[in-house]
């Protein structure tokens, strides 16, 4: 599998100190934009019951699962409870756009810049 | 400079104190101690086991000498302090000789010349209590004893050796202790109490003679109702002991135990205000701001007190205070009961011994040869009284019952047999390893055990090695239980009392900066108060409290916002939304059903329930619908998911119900649309009822109104029906609507103001205590109640239906759910 760049367009669509979700093809990513301006980006699924970790309130770059609690580090990935962890993205600012840097999906679900 | 400190007194009392303080605020102060006995500190209880020889002096003692370095404590030891000048701020102090009893009401010889003198910012009295000697003559002098310190002990012990008959003055506990350690140095003892029976402050009369009768058995002799008038002796040697009456009884031996009285002299000799004892206020503090005192010498609401809880409590009030940590601190005074062993046989004692009014109940069951005996008084169905001689399995469950003000339960016998079913208590060190203690997390209590003994000494610490307690928090009570069961007391986390954990500070310290510093967001929290570290888990406890201090001006940064409160509905287990508008007192027409029922259809909801809070809920929203569902509603929001006012219920009250007293529909909708959606520490769930057979559970609310006829309403506070359950305590009875919405509002403006964050009513009436609360709110004790009212009302003129943003979202991204993103392939590897 190759990384290819995604544009996720305008930062703004992230509300300061929020995440977001974005649908890339199959997979549900978790975008934050932290009030310094970071961006992180994080598998959107808690590996404890599915909750939307977009949803989740962040801080230190973490984020609290809005269903139970549990806390994921978004640069490492690494959980609070037990070995759970998901899965981190690269993802950057780019005149004010997202790019986010992530394996090629499943060619079908791709579609071709116009 | 740092603070300083001066502590005269280095028993049981200052000790604690000291240890109190250092644990809050360690390296904060310089603390200086006076001790009149020139040794560390050590469990005065624990003297009748090195009397009765099965402890040793040595291992009696809390603190020894290397503490006082360890914690940098100057210890001015076998110093007696004699005078605090309050003018020059100093505590004068005098060697004493090393002869004298530590205790003794020193004249000028025993005190040798030269004055120690140490400055102070705070002084602490703890100077405790010294023996009382009964009027006779031939007191004193060779072959005469008081039992008070670790030197009386070896005194006693060593004199023994030569006696065979040994009399102890006083029939008390300590006497009886007394003459216990002394038949195990192989002397007859003979008990002498002046009152008509033993233990007269814990037992009735029946009980004594049981007692007595278990003693004769044991070898003691037991004289009652003698008072003593002369000891006898020849040669120098005590030889008998003449009573009041004329009779006489050989002796070759007295020890004095007949009672304890406050030392207080230092206190007022420097000019203090001392009754029986040195008065204090409800923060230990005496006449003077700067002088604090706690212990057995301390007189507090007019009480005295020589048990050791009521000391320990009394110590964390003044150590909060004085450290700052919580500086509205209050001890208000102790219920006393004891349990204990005297001589080998359980007792237990608490409140009335006898009957005081004609419709009190007395239940005694007797077993006279086995030396059993069981009293309880019950007034008003709660235990006002209770005596177990003989047995005491069922002390626990008394105890925790009378301290509790809990109901007693109908069948008496089950109080007496310690098989106390439909009793809503625990002790949680009598369940077993596998009994679950807490419930959401699944944690059982060998788990717990298994913590602590790894050293995890604090609720907290427990919690964070295995989730218990940190689920919705009930059995955080029971696992402090566990740790005190196991370790003698829990361990001081000042964590405990930060607001967030993010900050370290208690709440109204935190309350004080931000009103300083003008901090009006919660970034602005972190910056000036975190050195800018925005911790995850601190920013909803703060966005509440801000909102509370700042009703108009807070500055709304909705990433502080927990999910339900950026969107207005409670999120499901699947991401989707619960949504309940508001319905009033739960009084609906045709026309919102209708309009709810077309709402369920057109957004295809998968369930429509009703609540527990008469309204009805319709689960499974998509979060992107949220603004159209409520825009077709057309009803504003129900609250239903996040910590603010929720509910009024509502009986049918007089408008059909043949039993109304009181117009209950009207009454909950008044309360609804006034306290609609305002903010607090947890939601509050109310209800009225239109009389006392209580259909809408009034009495198990956050505030309950209940009719009670002529236009009355009874006001309950601190109820709850759920993973706990408490009746709501009467806060006052008024007469009338307005009445009823300015006592509600107080009482909802002071938990804003004074409720630790997600503590739910029923904790804040418990911790605070409904008569302080009556006070405050009802009679106005603190002057504080026109500004409550003016700001409960500025709270409810700053009410917005959140609803409203399906107008005008507050933020373009608010509403939506994921984004479908179209991927432009690009060239690979260009990161």
């Amino acid at each position: 599998m190759k990384n290819i760049r995604i544009h996720l367009g305008s930062v703004e669509q992230v509300p300061l100190g929020q995440g977001h979700c974005f649908m890339v093809g199959h997979r549900e990513v978790a975008v934050f934009r932290c009030r310094d301006g970071r961006l992180l980006a994080v598998e959107n699924t808690c590996p404890h019951r599915g909750g939307p970790l977009a949803e989740g309130i962040i801080g230190e770059g973490k984020v609290v699962c809005p269903l139970h609690g549990h806390k994921f580090d978004l640069v490492t990935g690494q959980g609070s409870e037990g070995q759970e962890c998901v899965k981190t993205f690269k993802v950057w600012e780019e005149n004010s756009n997202i790019v986010l840097y992530m394996p090629l999906l499943n060619k079908t679900l791709v579609k071709e810049a116009v | 400079m740092k603070t300083k400190i001066v502590v005269i007194g280095n028993g049981m009392a200052g000790a604690r104190a000291v240890e109190e303080i250092l644990g809050r605020v360690p390296g904060k102060f310089d603390i200086v101690m006076f001790g009149a006995e020139p040794y560390g500190n050590y469990n005065r209880i624990l003297l009748s086991n090195v009397l009765n020889q099965t402890q040793e002096a040595g291992d009696i003692f809390i603190n020894p000498l290397s503490w006082y370095k360890e914690n940098n404590i100057t210890l001015h030891a076998g110093v007696k302090a004699v005078r605090i000048d309050t003018a020059r701020k100093v505590v004068l102090g005098r060697q004493l000789h090393p002869q004298a009893a530590a205790y003794a009401v020193h004249e000028e010889d025993a005190l040798l010349a030269g004055d120690i003198e140490e400055t102070y910012d705070h002084v602490i009295i703890a100077t405790g209590s010294r023996p009382f000697v009964p009027p006779m003559e031939g007191f004193g002098g060779e072959g005469t004893f008081l039992f008070r310190t670790i030197d009386d002990c070896d005194r006693i012990a060593e004199y023994a050796k030569g006696c065979k008959k040994a009399v102890v003055i006083g029939g008390g506990l300590l006497g009886l202790e007394a003459a216990r350690g002394l038949m195990t140095h192989n002397v007859e003892v003979t008990i002498v109490e002046a009152a008509p029976q033993l233990m007269p402050a814990q037992l009735d009369t029946e009980a004594a003679q049981i007692l007595k009768r278990t003693m004769e058995a044991m070898g003691l002799t037991v004289l009652t109702d003698r008072k003593t008038a002369r000891i006898h002796r020849a040669d120098g040697k005590i030889t008998s002991l003449l009573f009041s009456d004329g009779a006489t009884i050989p002796a070759d031996m007295v020890v004095v135990s007949a009672g304890i009285r406050p030392i207080t002299e230092v206190a007022k000799d420097s000019g203090l205000k001392v009754n029986k004892g040195i008065v204090c206020d409800d923060q230990m503090r005496t006449s003077d701001p700067h002088v604090f005192a706690l212990g057995e010498c301390v007189e507090h609401r007019g009480k005295l007190y020589g048990l050791v809880e009521p000391i320990w409590a009394q110590a964390t009030v003044m150590a909060d205070v004085i450290s700052g940590f919580n500086p509205q601190a209050a001890y208000l005074g102790s219920k006393t009961g004891t349990k204990l062993k005297v001589m080998g046989v359980d007792l237990m004692s608490l409140g009335e011994k006898e009957a005081g009014a004609d419709t009190d109940e007395v239940i005694v069951y007797r077993e006279p040869n086995r030396g059993i005996y069981k009293k309880l008084v019950v007034r008003d169905n709660k235990l006002h009284g209770a005596i177990l001689l003989g047995d005491a399995d069922a002390a626990d469950a008394l105890i925790q019952m009378f301290l509790n003000e809990q109901s007693v339960p109908e069948n008496r016998s089950d109080l007496l047999f310690g098989d106390v079913k439909g009793v809503a208590f625990i002790k949680a060190a009598d369940l077993p390893d596998n009994a679950q203690i807490c419930n959401c997390n699944g944690v059982c209590k060998k788990t717990i055990v298994e913590a602590i003994s790894s050293g995890c000494e604090t609720v907290a610490s427990v919690g964070a090695r295995t989730k218990a307690g940190k689920g919705c928090g009930s059995c955080r009570g029971l696992i402090a239980q566990i740790i005190e069961a196991k370790l003698g007391k829990a361990s001081y986390d000042p964590s405990e009392h930060y607001y967030v954990p993010g900050i370290a500070l208690e709440k109204s310290q935190l309350v004080a900066q931000i009103k300083a510093k003008g901090l009006k967001s919660v970034s602005a929290v972190f910056a000036a108060l975190a050195e800018g570290k925005e911790d995850a888990d601190s920013k909803v406890g703060l966005a509440s409290l801000l909102k509370t201090i700042w009703p108009k001006e807070y500055e709304d940064e909705r990433d502080a916002r927990f999910i339900n409160d950026r969107v207005h509905a409670n999120i499901q287990k699947d991401g989707t939304f619960s949504v309940v508008p508001r319905i009033y007192a739960g009084v609906t027409t045709a026309d919102e059903l209708m309009r709810i029922a077309q709402a369920a259809v057109k957004y295809k909801v998968p369930m429509v329930k009703f609540t527990g809070g008469q309204r009805i809920d319709l689960l499974g929203v998509r979060k992107d619908d949220l603004p159209k569902i409520w825009k077709d509603l057309g009803m504003p929001s129900g609250h239903a998911y996040t910590k603010a006012f929720r509910t009024c219920k509502s009986c049918v009250g007089t408008d059909f119900c043949r039993y109304g007293l009181g117009d209950a529909i009207k009454m909950a909708q008044e309360i609804e649309r006034r306290f609609q959606g305002l903010e607090s520490p947890h939601k509050m769930k109310l209800a009225t009822a239109g009389c006392a057979r209580n259909c809408s559970e009034a009495y198990v609310k956050d505030l309950g109104a209940v009719a009670i006829g002529e236009g009355k309403w009874e006001i309950y506070v601190g109820g709850a029906a759920g993973a706990n359950v408490r009746k709501g305590d009467l806060l006052c009875v008024v007469n009338s609507h307005e009445e009823v919405l300015k006592t509600m509002g107080r009482f909802m403006e002071y938990y804003r103001e004074h409720g630790k964050y997600l503590e739910r009513t029923y904790g804040f009436v418990e911790r605070v205590g409904i008569d302080v609360l009556r006070g405050i709110l009802v009679d106005d004790s603190l002057g504080i109640c026109a500004q409550l009212d003016e700001r409960v009302q500025k709270a409810v003129d700053a009410y917005k239906d959140p609803w409203k943003e399906a107008e005008v979202p507050a933020y373009p991204a608010q509403f939506e759910g994921p984004r479908l993103v179209e991927v432009l392939q690009e060239a690979e590897n260009n990161g």
